[in-house]
Parts: C-alpha cells; structure tokens; sequence
C-alpha cells in the first residue's frame, strides 16, 4: 500500500517533470505547438513501474552488503568459477578462438567490418581500462590520443607515403608522447580535476583538428588512406577487411596478455593502490606522479596504435570521429564492463557496439541508454557486469621459503 | 576605441552568464565535492524551458517584458526541479563510494540529459525569440552595447545580490555555509546536512535557468549540445576563481569572458573555445586553489 | 638501551599552522636506535599532525626533521615527498586504516615492497628472469611478513574482509614491509579488544627485538604506553609538555594534569 502511494508520487513529480519537454513542440517560425499527450502516459506508466524495480535495487543492495554479499550468490559464484577454473574456461576460450578464426571465413564482408569495429572498441576499452579501471584516472579525452594516432598515419601517408606496418609503432609512440605531455602537468592535481582537464584536452584537439586547415584539412578530412599491405601485396576489398580482422584479433589478443601480465606485476599492483588509496599508496613509497602518467601514457599508447589501425579501416578520417561521445561510448564500455575486468570489458564492448549495429531500433536510443547505464551501474553495481577478480593463484610461495 | 568597448561589453555579457552557471558548480563543489557534470544540462534545460513557454504563451497572447518574466519563472521552476531530481537520483546514494563512483555517475547523468532532450525535441538548432525590448534610450551606444547585454549584465549584478543576500542573512545561508565548512560539524549542531544538500542543488540549478533563458534569447538559438560547452567553461570559470568560493566564481568568470572577448576578437575566432581550456591548464598548473581559493591541507 | 644507540629521527621546533589554527607549537622529540619511544596526549593534540608532518603528508610551517638510517649520514627531509620518507627507510600506519580494501591481504603486502623493488613496464611484459626473480622474492618476504603477525591464513582473502584488529596488524605488515628502520604506528590498538591488545604489544616488542626496527607509537592505551616504551613524549595543543622515563612521566604534575587526569575522568 505504502509501495502503491510512493511511486505514485514518483510517476507525477515525472510526469510534471517531463511535460514541458516531452509534450509540447514549439516552432517559433511557424507559430504552431504541437502537443503530444500520449507520452505522458508513457512517462507515468514508466516512472511508476521504475519507481518499483529502484526500490528492489536498492533494498537488494542495503542487503547485500549488510551481510558482505553472500546474497548476490549463485550466479556470481558461477561466473567467477568459469572465469578462475581452469577447467572451465579452457574449453570456453577455445571454443572463443576457433570462432574467432573461422569467423571471416563464413561471413560476408559487411559482418566481418562490423566485427572489427568491434574489436577495435574491445581494444580501446582495455586501453581505457588501464588509466580508468586499474589506476583510477577518470580520463574524459581517450578519443584525442586515437585521433593522433589516425591522424598520425593519414598524414604521415599523404606528405611521406609511409606505409601502415611503418606508422602503427609512430603512432603507438605519438600518443604516447602526448599522453606525458597533458600528464605531466595535470596528473599532479585531484582526480575529479583530472577529468575536467582531460575533457577540455580532448575537445581542444578537435578543435584544432577542425580549424587548421593548412595542418589538418579541417573537417573536411583526409580522404584516399591506404588499408594495410602485407610485404607489398595489395588485397581486393574482402580480403582487405579479412586481412583487417585478423590484425585487429591479433591486436585483442596482445592486449590482452599485455594487460593480463601487467595486472599482477609491480607497475598494475602500484596502479592499484593508488585507485584504492593514494595516500596509503604514497606511505607505501610509491611515486603518485610517475605510477600516474605510466598508467596514462600507456592507455595512450594503445588509442594511438588503434587509431592508426582505424585510419587503415575506414580509408577516410575527420574530426567527427573524435568528439567527446566517442570517449564517453569508451568509457561506459569500461564502467559497465567492470573497471580492472578483461572479460567484462571485452563483453561490454560487443553488447555497446553489436546491439546498435543490428537493433536499428535500439541505435537511436543508444546514447540515452549508455547514460542511464552508467548512473544506474554506479548507483546499483559499480563493480560493472563481471567484476575484477583478484585470482587467487597469482603469486606462490617458493617451496623452500 | 570602439571595437574595445565592443569586446568589453560582450566579454562582461559572456562573463555574466558564466557566472550565473559557475555559481551552481561551484556552490555544489563548496558542499560535497562534486563536479556536477549535469550542471550544464541544467542550463541548457532551462533554455528549452523558456523557449517553449515563450512559443505557448505568445500564442495566448503574451508579449515582451511580460513573457520574458514568465519564461524566466517557470524555466527557473523546472530547472530547480531538475537539479533536485539529479541529486536524488545520481548522487545521493553515492554518498561515501569512492571518489570516482559520483564522477561517473555524474557524466552519465549528462549524456543521458542531452540524448534525452534530442530525443524529445530536436536535433537542429531552434530559433528562439528575442524577448529582450530595444530600449530607445540606448540608441546611442548601440555600437557596443545592445539592450539585451544590458539586461542581461543588470539581471545578473541583481541576481548576485539577492544570492548574497540569501547566504549572508537567511538561515538556510548560513546553514550551507556551515556545511561547506565542515559538513560533520554541521550536523552535530543540527544542520540537516541532506536538506541543505537539496538546497543548494535547487538554488544553483534556478542560477543556471536565469542564465540559460538570457543567453538564448541574445544569442538567438539553442540545441541539446549547448549545456556541454558551456558548462566546461563555467567550470573553468569556477576553477579560476576558486572552485568553492562564490566571488571566485564570478571573478573567474569575467575573467574567463573578457579573455574570450579579447582574444577573439584581437586573435582569431577559430579558436574561441581553445582558449578557455587553455586558460584552465595554466590555472591548474600554476595555481590549482584559483585566484580567490584558499589552498587547504587535506585531512588525513 | 645499549650504549651504541645513535639518533635515528631528531625532530626540533617542529610547528605545523593550518589557517589560524597552530596545531603544533615548536615540538622536540628523538628516537634512537633500539628504542620505543611513545608520543601521548589528549585528543586533538596534535600527534597525528606529527607524524604526518614528519612523513612528508603535511609540510610543516617551521622546525627541523632529520633521520639517519643505521649509520647512515644525518639527512633532513623537511617538505620531502611522502614516497621518499618511505624509501630513506621511515614507514608508518594510519589513524583510520588505510588499507587497499579490494587488493588481497598478500597483495597489500607485496605494495610494500614498491619501493625496494626495480622491475618496470618492459620487465612486467616479458617476464624475464629478473622479475621473475624479484617478483618471488617479495612474495617470500611477504609471506614472512604475514606470518610475523598472524596473518598468513588470511593471505588470500580481500582486506576489507579482514576483522578490524586484523586490518591493523595487515597495516604493520604493509609497512615492514618498505623494509623501515623505524616504523611510526598511530594507534595501533584502537578498537581491539584486551587479548588483541596483549598480542599487539608481544608483536611490537618482537619487531624491535628481530627486527632490529625502532618504533614510535601513538597510543591512548596507558597500560600498553607503559610497558612498552623506554621513553614516553606528552603532548597538549600542539605543545611538548613532558618528555622521560614512564616513571618520570607518570609523576610528572603536568602530565597528570593534562592527561591522565582527563583519563581517569573518562
Ligand atoms: N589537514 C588539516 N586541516 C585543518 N586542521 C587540521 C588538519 N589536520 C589536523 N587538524 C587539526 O589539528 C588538530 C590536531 O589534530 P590531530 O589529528 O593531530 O590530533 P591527535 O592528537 O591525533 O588526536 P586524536 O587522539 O583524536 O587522534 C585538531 O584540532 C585538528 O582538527
Ligand atoms: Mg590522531
């Protein structure tokens, strides 16, 4: 009864709250208003029903960690037993790999592009998760080092004629460079400063992007990008993108060892404990500067190589490509993901790039989703779909210790 | 000599409506540390607030001064209702997660209002009504200050005292400013830290309608997207005066808007907005607690 | 005390402003080799600004901070980062502890030894002997180290789930693990119970004794203060008021005043 009354109060202050946006048009040339009262109705209905399910969520979660989580149970612990038993998540990879392989083979070159759009999120966002989920930085302007990277191989092709096996480690290196060139001066300041700084960098390369025609071609772009060669051989269009699918497999997969090893070494420990304590980590006697821009050069690092490789896929690039939603779609792979999580982020970036690529539908929405996904996995579960487990194994005794 | 007065005008008219969006980033950083990333939304919500009440109610009938107050109240009113909403939802039960768990938030809190605007509006750019008179007496100056700058610059100065006023005098003034303060301190004296909390949500987010109305109906058009860059700047605006102090506010934001007058003007307007963000990078480099902010210690 | 005691840390005028308010007023106080020294007062004293004054978290307004590692030379470290304190062999626990709550308790250890060990990116990704190699060894020691204070059946499990004693000892743990020749603890029995509190002062002793590391503790527990320090410092709003033997201190009117009298009105 209490229920009934609270949520609908929630369904009005909603649909007061919407009405004007939601319900009326205006168009000042015309004079005219347009008043579209069913969506009011949809409001309410949903309001209502919403207000019931951030009830159970919440009480979920009250309970959950009034008992330190025994609650979210069975599942989890399923999930964490394929993600940690060898047994288990062998055969899975497996099956993973061959799929991976046979892939190209089976599908037509529209399917096989759209898979390495994918796979270049999954790549961006295990970068991104480096600086976001494994050291903490909230960095809002990742798509500004792709953009050197695709720039970096469109230019350096155009003036140079250098090839793309050539650009890909420039690239890798410019953002880099780029990475400690914002980081070392911004990375000393508190986090929440860090995103703002970051944001404003990343709209600041676009900007120049746009506006220096002489150096950039402005947002008209730079069209006629050679895809890869391979010692010289030049592909016809299917076997291009084939030839595309592979590379970007191989780059997933580099990443993710690199990423793998990285988590339980020194550097991803330091990383770590600076995302969980900086003060502790500093007593601890870590360098907060240099842990920092290591993590952030190094996330660089990876959007600049992918940005050469993006270059390569498309054949054309401008500054459209690299507005802020390109980082916030980045950064909700790698929060709804689970921050630190390899398969969680993996996962994320097929659902937030695959969904809207077959559910026409659901693509107009995307953006107001992602959004809502990232309140509601913030408020609801901030360790993201599949949380980082910290295995168990990692480190053994020496037998004669 | 003009054109100076030009930029200077057009710089103190920009500076203004930073300030009235500053205010709200920085009165809500004062109290619990958060960059509202939503604040700018807010604004933004405000503009399409006030250009849909002018539509409706010139078609009744209304016009000029009348329909620009009325626009102004009840985009003022959702605003406020907006802001309080956000914090309900987004940062509320955040309260005592980790430093990055708000900022996320706050960021989705964003994208999820621009989309939602686009999606129950338009993607275009809108016409919006020049509801601001030309005055006759300002026949005279016209060349570098219209009427609708002046407005806008005397609402702002208006808007500021009354703020003054309400924090300096009012109860729950002094009760945000002993929240800012030191929140714990505050509660054990009886301050309901959550009400003041909501407060300030509210009053900052009326701020940014004020300001959101003003500048659409200068500047002539909105879109879903104007809250984003304009609440960059009136960040930075704030973390150059000093995030958390409110004069800071507004001096950082004069600063920030002649400096964007000047520079365009005498520089180039390509880069408009280059400008602030380099502005703000030097700030945080060489004076991160801003020009008015004191450089605290933080407790350990 | 053996004769062969040097300083350790020398602290002289130490004075810490925050705004108006002066949370220490012109502070002295040393620690020798083979010492524990214990820094008491009432609350708000000011002897958590101390420490982290002298660990390079605050940096004070006026005094003089030197420390000398066993026979090292004197180095002052006024103003020096907090990691740099560490490395030049001064390591402390936290007030309000200061875990990584979702890193292992093996793990939080292992970050100890941040700053004793060398392996960077490059070494990370391939793995070579000599990280393999290091790596192990700060495992080992790790170990050791939990072991030391009870802890090794815990190694796996999250920090956060760690009962609160337990979170403290990991603390000690976590910072032996720089490999100090003086470790600062603030507070280290708050919160515990008196068995707790009795194994606590055995593990403090026993890190002086085979550890060969001086300690300086914040401690409101008076029973504990007593029957392990060779020296006890007392202060009160900011200000150094006694400074002795525990029978000296325990005489001295002020302190009595100041102190204990507040604590036996408590
Ligand atoms: N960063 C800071 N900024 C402002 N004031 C501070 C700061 N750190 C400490 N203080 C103030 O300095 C004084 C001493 O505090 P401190 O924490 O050192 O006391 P303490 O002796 O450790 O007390 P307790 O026994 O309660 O731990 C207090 O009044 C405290 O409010
Ligand atoms: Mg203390």
């Amino acid at each position: 009864m209490f229920g009934i009354k609270k949520s609908l109060l929630v369904s009005i202050w909603f649909m007061f709250l919407t009405f004007p946006l939601m319900v009326i048009r205006v168009d000042t040339i015309e004079k005219t208003v347009q008043w579209r009262w069913m969506n009011m109705v949809y409001v309410g209905v949903g309001a209502f029903l919403f207000s019931y399910v951030w009830r159970f969520l919440l009480e979920r979660k009250a309970a959950g960690s009034a008992v330190d989580a025994p609650a979210a149970t069975v599942k989890e612990r399923f999930t964490q037993r394929i993600l940690t038993d060898p047994k288990m998540y062998r055969p899975v990879i497996a099956i993973v790999l061959v799929g991976a392989v046979i892939f190209p083979l089976i599908m037509d070159t529209y399917q096989v592009n759209i898979m390495v759009t994918a796979l270049i999120y999954v790549v961006l966002g295990l970068g991104l998760n480096i600086v976001v989920g494994l050291a903490g930085l909230l960095d809002l302007g990742y798509v500004a080092f792709y953009a050197v990277g695709a720039y970096a191989y469109a230019l350096l092709n155009y003036h140079f004629g250098l090839g793309f096996w050539t650009v890909l480690p420039i690239g890798a290196g410019l953002g880099a460079l780029f990475g400690i060139m914002l980081g070392f001066p911004v990375l000393r300041l508190r986090g929440d400063y860090l995103a703002i700084v970051t944001l404003g960098f990343g709209e600041i390369i676009r900007l120049v992007l746009e506006n220096w025609n002489e150096f950039s071609f402005g947002p008209s772009g730079i069209s006629n990008i050679p895809r890869p060669g391979f010692f010289g051989m030049a592909f016809d269009m299917h076997s291009a993108t084939q030839y595309l699918y592979y590379l970007m497999v191989a780059m997933v997969l580099f990443t993710i060892f690199v990423v793998n090893r990285l988590q339980h070494s020194r550097i991803g420990r330091a990383w770590m404990a600076l995302r969980e304590d900086e003060i502790a980590c500093q007593a601890m006697g870590i360098d907060r500067t240099k842990t920092k821009l290591t993590a952030f050069a190094l996330g660089a690092t990876w959007a600049g190589a992918v940005g050469v490789i993006f270059a390569a896929k498309t054949t054309f690039i401008n500054p459209a490509s690299f507005t802020f939603m390109e980082s916030a779609i980045i950064l909700s792979i790698v929060v709804l993901g689970g921050m630190g999580s390899i398969v969680g982020v993996m996962l994320a970036a097929f659902i937030l790039v695959l969904l809207p690529e077959y559910l026409r539908a659901f693509s107009e929405y995307r953006m107001l989703i992602f959004g809502a996904s990232m309140v509601l996995m913030m408020v609801f579960r901030p360790q993201g779909l599949i949380s980082n487990i910290r295995k168990k194994d990692a480190y053994k005794r020496s037998s004669d210790a | 000599m003009d054109y100076f007065w030009e930029l200077f005008f057009g710089g103190l008219t920009r500076g203004s409506i930073y300030a009235l969006i500053a205010l709200g980033y920085t009165m809500v950083y004062g109290i619990i540390e958060l960059i509202n990333f939503a604040h700018g939304e807010v604004y933004m919500i405000g503009a399409f607030t006030g250009l849909i009440v002018a539509g409706v109610f010139s078609l009744m009938g209304f016009s000029g001064a009348s329909l620009l107050v009325l626009a102004m109240v009840i985009a003022v009113l959702y605003s406020s209702a907006y802001g309080y909403t956000i914090e309900k939802i987004a940062y509320k039960p955040l309260r005592g997660a980790s430093r990055l768990a708000p900022l996320i938030s706050a960021i989705g809190m964003s994208i999820f209002l621009q989309n939602y605007v686009l999606l129950a509006q338009t993607s275009d750019f809108l016409p919006f009504p020049a509801l601001i008179p030309e005055f006759d007496f300002m026949e005279p100056y016209i060349d570098y200050l219209g009427s609708s700058e002046l407005v806008i610059i005397l609402t702002t100065v208006l808007v500021m005292i009354a703020l003054t006023v309400l924090i300096k005098f009012t109860k729950i003034g002094k009760a945000m400013r002993a929240t800012a303060q030191n929140k714990k301190m505050a509660m054990l004296t009886g301050v309901n830290v959550d009400h003041v909390i909501s407060m300030t949500f509210i009053i900052g987010s009326g701020l940014a309608a004020v300001g959101g109305v003003l500048i659409a109906t200068h500047i002539g058009q909105i879109n879903f997207y104007i809250g984003f860059i304009a609440g960059l700047k009136a960040f930075t605006a704030a973390v150059l005066g000093g995030i958390g102090s409110i004069p800071g506010a507004v001096l950082g934001s004069l600063i920030l808007g002649w400096t964007e007058s000047f520079a365009t003007g005498y520089i180039s307007s390509d880069y408009e907005d280059v400008f602030a963000f380099c502005l703000l990078v030097l700030i945080l480099i060489f004076r991160p607690a801003g020009i008015l902010g004191r450089s605290t210690t933080q407790k350990v | 005390m053996s004769k062969l005691s040097y300083p350790l840390l020398d602290v002289s005028n130490l004075t810490m402003d925050f705004g108006g308010l002066r949370a220490l007023n012109g502070v002295d106080l040393s620690v020798k080799s083979g010492e524990i020294v214990a820094l008491i007062g009432p609350n708000r004293a000011g002897k958590t600004t101390f420490f982290n004054c002298i660990t390079g978290i605050y940096t004070p307004t006026h005094g003089d901070i030197y420390i000398s590692a066993r026979g090292d030379k004197r180095r002052r470290i006024n103003g020096m980062k907090p990691n740099l304190v560490t490395r030049h062999g001064m390591a402390r626990t936290f007030q309000n502890i200061r875990l990584f709550p979702t890193m292992t308790v093996l793990e939080n250890v292992i970050v100890g030894r941040h700053c004793r060990t060398h392996s960077g990116i490059l070494g990370a990704v391939m793995r070579n002997s000599r990280t393999r190699r290091e790596e192990q060894e700060s495992v080992d020691r790790s170990y050791e180290l939990l072991e030391k204070v009870g802890l090794q059946m815990f190694a796996d499990e999250l920090a956060k789930n760690l009962p609160y004693g337990a979170q403290r000892r990991l603390e000690i743990a976590r910072s032996m693990a720089t490999d100090p020749f003086i470790l600062l603890l603030d507070e280290p029995a708050a919160g515990m119970n008196p068995q707790e509190t009795a194994e606590l002062g055995e593990l403090v002793l026993r890190i002086r004794e085979q550890e060969k590391i001086a300690v300086l503790l914040i401690e409101h527990d008076m029973k504990v203060v007593m029957r392990l320090s060779d020296r006890i410092y007392v202060v009160e709003y900011g200000q150094g008021i006694a400074a002795g033997t525990p029978e000296e201190v325990s005489k001295n009117p002020a302190v009595i005043k100041a102190y204990l009298g507040e604590e036996h009105d408590a």
